[in-house]
C-alpha cells in the first residue's frame, strides 16, 4: 500500500476536480446536441425548409423565419464591419493610446461587450425606431408611420451595435499582429498614412478582421432579445422585401411557439426542428465565413 | 565644423538637435554630406546615429514626443521648413531598414510599389521597372522566373536586395541605409557592399554601420558619433588612419564601444 502525502492527495483530487468539470460541460454540449438532433431530424424535411407554417403553425415549414434569420444577420454583418473596422482603425493606427478620449473609447467598447442583449433590443426601440425612424417619417412622409415601426432594418442595426464589440476588439488584434516595420517601409516609400493602412496594412489584417467577422455572424445568428421589439413577427404571411418590412425569426419562433402556441403537444416537432435549422444556419454561415477567410489567406503571397 | 570641399553638398545639417521627451538625443550636429558618395556613420550603439539618419526622411516624426530644432537640407531645401511635403521627400530620399521588411506580396508587386503608388499604372511600364530596379539591385537574375512567387520565400539577403530594389524603383536621389547587413551573413554582406559601390555613381548613399572594416571597404567619408555628438567627419582613409581626435582612434581600434 503506497501511503500518499497531504500534497500528493491534494494534487489527485484536484486532477479528479477539474477532469469531472470538463466531462459535465462536454457532456451537458452533448446531451443538447443529441436531444435536438434525435427529435429534431424526424422533422427535417424539404418541405420543412422550403414551405410557410401553416394551421397556426402546428403544421408546414419554417421557410420565412430561415429567409429572414440569414437576411437579419446578412445586414447586420454589412453594418457592423465597415463601422467596426474603421473604429478598430482609429483606436490602434490613430488615437493617442494614452489620451483620454481613446481610453473612454476602449472602455466603451469592453463595457458594451457586456450588456445585456435585452437592453440593447430596448435602445433599438429608443433609438432607431422612435428617434431615427420617427424622424424619418417626420421629414420626410408627414407623419406617416413607414420607419417608426419595427422593422428588419431597425433589428438589423440593433444587432450590429451589440456586435460591434466584437469586431472591434478582432480588429485591433490583428492590426497588431502586422509589423511595425511593414508600416515603416510603406512610409519611407512615399505612403501617406492612409495609403499605408490601405495598401499594407489592412491586406494582412483581413483575416484576423473576418475573424471578428465570424464571430459577430455567429453572435447575432443566435440572439433574439435584441429584436424581440425591433423588428421580428410572429407570423408573416410573406417575405421581408423592403427595410422598413417585418420579418420572422428562428430564435424568435422557438420562442414563440414554445411559449405562444395553443397546443404545445402538436408544436413540440416543429419546435425541434426549427431549433435543429437554427443549429445549422448558425453553423452554416460560419463555414461559408472561414471559407472566405481562408481564400482570402490563399490569396495572399 | 566638418565640410567637404571636392563635392557638391547633397545632405546637411546645421546645428541640429533631437529630444526624445526631456533627453537630448542629438546635440548640434553640423554635417554636409557629398552628393553620389557613400558617407559612413559609425559609433557604439545609442551614439544617435541612426536617429540622424532618419532625420533625412522625416521617419523620426512617426516617433511620439520627438522634437527637432536646428535644420537639415536636402540640396539646400529645409527638410522641417512649413510647406515641406513629407511624402515627396520620402520619394527622393529612400530607406533601407536593419531588418529586411518586404510585404507579403509577390516579389513583382514589392517593386511596383513606389511607382504605383505614385501613379504609373500601365503593365508594361511597371514591368520595365521592376526590371530595372532588380537589375540594379543585383536581384534581377535570381527571381527573374518568379516575380509572381512571394517576396517571403527569398533568402534573408535576396529579401534586403528586394528591398533596396523597391526603395530604387521611385528613382529617389538618397538612399538612407540603416545597418543593412547586420543581420546577414558574410557572403550576402559582401554582395550589398558590392551593390553600394555600384549604386554610389547614381546615388548618395548614407549607411549607419556598426562594423568598421564595413565602413572602412564602402565608404569614402565617415562620420564617428558618440553620445549624441559628432565627433569626427573626414574622409574614410583618414579616418580609419589618422583620426584628429583620441575618441575616434579608441573607438576604431576597439578599446571601447
Amino acid at each position: 500500500m503506497i501511503k500518499l502525502s497531504p500534497h500528493q492527495r491534494a494534487n489527485f483530487a484536484f486532477g479528479g476536480i477539474s477532469g469531472t468539470a470538463a466531462v459535465v460541460i462536454l457532456g451537458a454540449l452533448a446531451f443538447i446536441l443529441v436531444d435536438v438532433a434525435v427529435n429534431g431530424l424526424p422533422t427535417l424535411s424539404w418541405e420543412f425548409i422550403s414551405q410557410n407554417p401553416r394551421e397556426g403553425m402546428t403544421a408546414g415549414g419554417i421557410f420565412p423565419a430561415i429567409f429572414g434569420t440569414v437576411l437579419l444577420v446578412l445586414l447586420m454583418t454589412i453594418a457592423v464591419i465597415p463601422v467596426g473596422v474603421i473604429t478598430a482603425i482609429y483606436l490602434y493606427e490613430y488615437a493617442n493610446q494614452e489620451a483620454w478620449l481613446s481610453r473612454a473609447i476602449r472602455s466603451a467598447v469592453y463595457n458594451l461587450a457586456g450588456v445585456p442583449s435585452i437592453v440593447f433590443g430596448l435602445f433599438g426601440v429608443g433609438f432607431f425606431i422612435q428617434f431615427v425612424g420617427g424622424n424619418i417619417d417626420r421629414f420626410f412622409y408627414d407623419g406617416q408611420v413607414l420607419w417608426g415601426q419595427p422593422a428588419i432594418l431597425w433589428a438589423s442595426l440593433t444587432l450590429a451595435v451589440l456586435t460591434l464589440p466584437v469586431v472591434i476588439v478582432a480588429t485591433e488584434e490583428a492590426l497588431r499582429t502586422v509589423p511595425r516595420e511593414h508600416r515603416e517601409g510603406a512610409l519611407a516609400l512615399g505612403c501617406t498614412k492612409l495609403e499605408a493602412i490601405v495598401r499594407v496594412v489592412l491586406p494582412q489584417a483581413l483575416p484576423g478582421i473576418m475573424t471578428g467577422g465570424i464571430l459577430a455572424v455567429a453572435r447575432g445568428a443566435g440572439e433574439t432579445a435584441p429584436i424581440l421589439f425591433t423588428g421580428a413577427a410572429y407570423f408573416l404571411p410573406h417575405l421581408p422585401t423592403h427595410g422598413n418590412d417585418q420579418f420572422m425569426n428562428l430564435g424568435y419562433h422557438v420562442y414563440v411557439m414554445a411559449t405562444q402556441s395553443p397546443d404545445i403537444e402538436a408544436t413540440k416537432p416543429i419546435l425541434y426542428g426549427t431549433v435543429l435549422v437554427l443549429l445549422l444556419v448558425t453553423v452554416i454561415l460560419n463555414l461559408a465565413a472561414i471559407a472566405v477567410r481562408s481564400r482570402l489567406r490563399a490569396g495572399r503571397a | 565644423m566638418s565640410t567637404t570641399q571636392e563635392h557638391p553638398i547633397k545632405l546637411a545639417s546645421e546645428n541640429l538637435e533631437l529630444y526624445y521627451g526631456e533627453k537630448r538625443a542629438l546635440h548640434g550636429i553640423n554635417m554636409q554630406i557629398p552628393e553620389r558618395r557613400v558617407t559612413a556613420l559609425i559609433g557604439p550603439s545609442g551614439c544617435g546615429k541612426s536617429t540622424f539618419l532618419r532625420c533625412f526622411n522625416r521617419m523620426n516624426d512617426l516617433i511620439p514626443g520627438v522634437r527637432i530644432s536646428g535644420r537639415a537640407t536636402l540640396d539646400g531645401e529645409d527638410l522641417y521648413g512649413r510647406g515641406l511635403d513629407v511624402v515627396e521627400l520620402r520619394r527622393r530620399v529612400g530607406m533601407v531598414f536593419q531588418k529586411s521588411n518586404p510585404f507579403p506580396k509577390t516579389i513583382w508587386e514589392n517593386v511596383a510599389f513606389g511607382p504605383r503608388l505614385l501613379g504609373t499604372r500601365k503593365r508594361a511600364d511597371l514591368d520595365e521597372i521592376v526590371q530595372r530596379s532588380l537589375q540594379n539591385a543585383a536581384l534581377w537574375d535570381d527571381v527573374k522566373d518568379r516575380l509572381q512567387s512571394s517576396a517571403l520565400g527569398l533568402s534573408g539577403g535576396q529579401q534586403q536586395r528586394l528591398c533596396i530594389a523597391r526603395a530604387l524603383a521611385v528613382e529617389p536621389e538618397v538612399l538612407l541605409m540603416d545597418e543593412p547587413a547586420s543581420a546577414l551573413d558574410p557572403i550576402a554582406t559582401s554582395r550589398i557592399e558590392e551593390l553600394i559601390h555600384e549604386l554610389k555613381e547614381r546615388y548618395t548613399i548614407v549607411i549607419v554601420t556598426h562594423n568598421m572594416q564595413q565602413a572602412a571597404r564602402v565608404s569614402d567619408y565617415t562620420a564617428f558619433f558618440y553620445m549624441g555628438e559628432l565627433i569626427e567627419f573626414d574622409k574614410t582613409p583618414t579616418i580609419f588612419t589618422n583620426p584628429r581626435e583620441g575618441r575616434t582612434e579608441d573607438y576604431i581600434t576597439g578599446r571601447f564601444g
